[in-house]
């Protein structure tokens, strides 16, 4: 482990991190000046030209209100939950291919912090984590709506985790790998796998939706039931912290179908780009431009589909979702076999 | 380096299972019990057993203790109403927790367990590909046989789950 190695890697790591919050950030912007336009109305047009700025009047907002932390919550534990909560959402990043590698001063510079080859069980392993910071916060708050919300958030994401195992399941079949940098190599140009796997795709997609906690499944912060969910004791940043960590959850998902199904770094015509820098540049924009379509669909659904009521939610995941997915399974190893061999 | 990990992360699990035991509060309880599943998730990474590592991060971190959790928060646990065990029952879980600790050190000692640290035979089994292997070709019957008594295992719990059985 030389040096510059670890230089490298500490840059890389800087900036994803910076990345992911500044997209967090204006993802906020975005969710309300689209929520505008999706109702004939401006949206937040004050601080700074278009509203630009808003983002940072919320921020300096946040962090400047009073703390509250309530009598009789355990004080650990309800720092701890925020505290949680944002730590998933940041670490999933790592296993994350950003682009092919570049060259740069003599050296062969990988843009993914760690390759590791279990690449898609890490994801899945941080994911199942996430809900501790929700199940934490929500018990420490000593507050009967807040357990609610927590309860029904840990049965959430623990139903939804079994249809979106499954559906990976039938891509790892088809890609026989679990490193998310072989994944992504292997959909060069448009080869991608939402073409072999269109059904496995759209469960996984929902199954997002459903563990980033989003609109129509965002029970766990129901507000008609249950004034505001999980992180109704809380105040200051760390209320921000609940919901900045759910923007983040956003973009990571994003970045994970995109890569998983939607060719990650690729592009159309890439073969012919001769000089690696450019073309690896190219595929970072690429895989960027693919994130943001995926977010701003995450904000298209939140202000278009109402929210379902919770045993409509524990069907669709139990009665249909987990079902199909099986039933992908069988069909891409018919296919398999038939096909490919 | 991986030897004084290995101390290190053991002081950790340790430090944590007894904390399990003596926490009052049965949420702080499960707490610890997810960090002592974590440190033993990184002692199978010093094992460079990452497959393992991983599903025991995400079924026991993330499936197991969350169901746990789910199901303390439920209780409302408090001196009062906690259960008294009689003591007959007290005294037969101190032996066979006994009995079990007598079993364990008797197999440490049989395996010759002194200052030289265990080698590997194969360091690689552990790595996904290697274990899909092994698992599918020199143990496949017991490998599906386990699979069918987790799947009756399954078909149990959702027949006792259910409320009238008819």
């Amino acid at each position: 482990m030389d040096i510059a190695f670890i230089i490298e890697k500490l840059i890389l790591i800087s900036a994803i991190l910076g990345i992911s919050l500044v997209i967090a950030m204006y993802t906020t912007l975005a969710e309300r000046k689209f929520a505008g336009f999706f109702q004939d109305r401006v949206g937040p047009n004050r601080a700074g030209p278009w509203g630009l700025l808003q983002p940072l009047a919320d921020g300096v907002k946040l962090f400047t209100k009073e703390e509250i932390i309530p009598t009789h919550a355990s004080t650990f534990l309800f720092v701890l939950g925020p505290s949680l909560s944002m730590f998933t959402a940041c670490i999933t990043t790592a296993v994350i291919p950003w682009g092919q590698d570049l060259f740069l001063f003599g050296r062969q510079v990988s843009l993914q912090v760690a390759d590791i080859n279990v690449g898609v069980l890490y994801v899945f392993g941080v994911v199942s984590l996430g809900v501790y910071g929700v199940m934490i916060g929500g018990w420490a708050s000593n507050n009967k709506f807040s357990l609610l919300a927590a309860v029904r958030s840990a049965s959430q994401n623990i139903s939804y985790e079994i249809a979106m195992g499954l559906s990976i399941i039938a891509l790892l079949m088809m890609t026989g790998t679990l490193s998310l940098r072989e994944i992504s190599e292997q959909q060069a140009g448009m080869n991608w796998n939402v073409f072999y796997q269109p059904l496995g795709f759209l469960i996984f997609m929902i199954c997002s939706f459903a563990e980033t906690n989003r609109t129509p499944f965002d029970l766990p912060e129901c507000e008609t039931e249950l004034v505001g969910g999980h992180h109704t004791e809380y105040s200051s940043m760390k209320l921000g912290f609940y919901l900045f960590a759910e923007y983040i959850n956003m973009f990571v998902s994003s970045a994970i179908m995109a890569s998983l199904y939607f060719g990650g770094y690729n592009y159309p015509f890439m073969h012919l780009i001769s000089n690696p820098n450019l073309a690896a540049l190219i595929g970072v924009a690429a895989f960027f431009t693919k994130i943001l379509l995926f977010i701003f669909f995450f904000i298209w659904v939140r202000w278009t589909v109402p929210r379902f009521r919770y045993d409509q939610l524990m069907k669709l995941g139990w009665k249909v979702l987990i079902p199909l997915a099986i039933v992908n399974i069988a069909l891409t190893g018919v296919g398999i076999l038939i096909f490919w061999k | 380096m991986s030897h004084s990990l290995f101390y290190l992360l053991s002081f950790i699990t340790l430090f944590f299972a007894l904390l399990v035991v003596f926490a009052k509060n049965p949420i702080h309880s499960a707490l610890y019990m997810v960090m002592t599943f974590f440190a033993i998730t990184c002692q199978y990474l010093i094992l460079n057993a990452q497959f393992l590592a991983i599903v025991n991060f995400i079924v026991y971190m993330g499936a197991i203790m969350v169901l746990i959790l789910f199901s303390i928060m439920f209780l409302n646990l408090n001196q009062a109403t906690e259960p008294q065990k009689s003591s007959l029952l007290k005294f037969a879980g101190v032996i066979s927790a006994g009995l079990l600790m007598l079993t364990l050190v008797g197999a440490i000692l049989k395996t010759g367990g002194g200052d030289v640290p265990f080698e590997l035979i194969k360091p690689d089994i552990g790595l996904v590909k290697n274990l899909g292997k092994v698992l599918f070709n020199e143990f496949l019957l017991p490998f599906e046989i386990a699979s069918v008594l987790l799947l009756s295992a399954m078909v149990g719990a959702v027949l006792l789950a259910k409320k009238d059985i008819n």
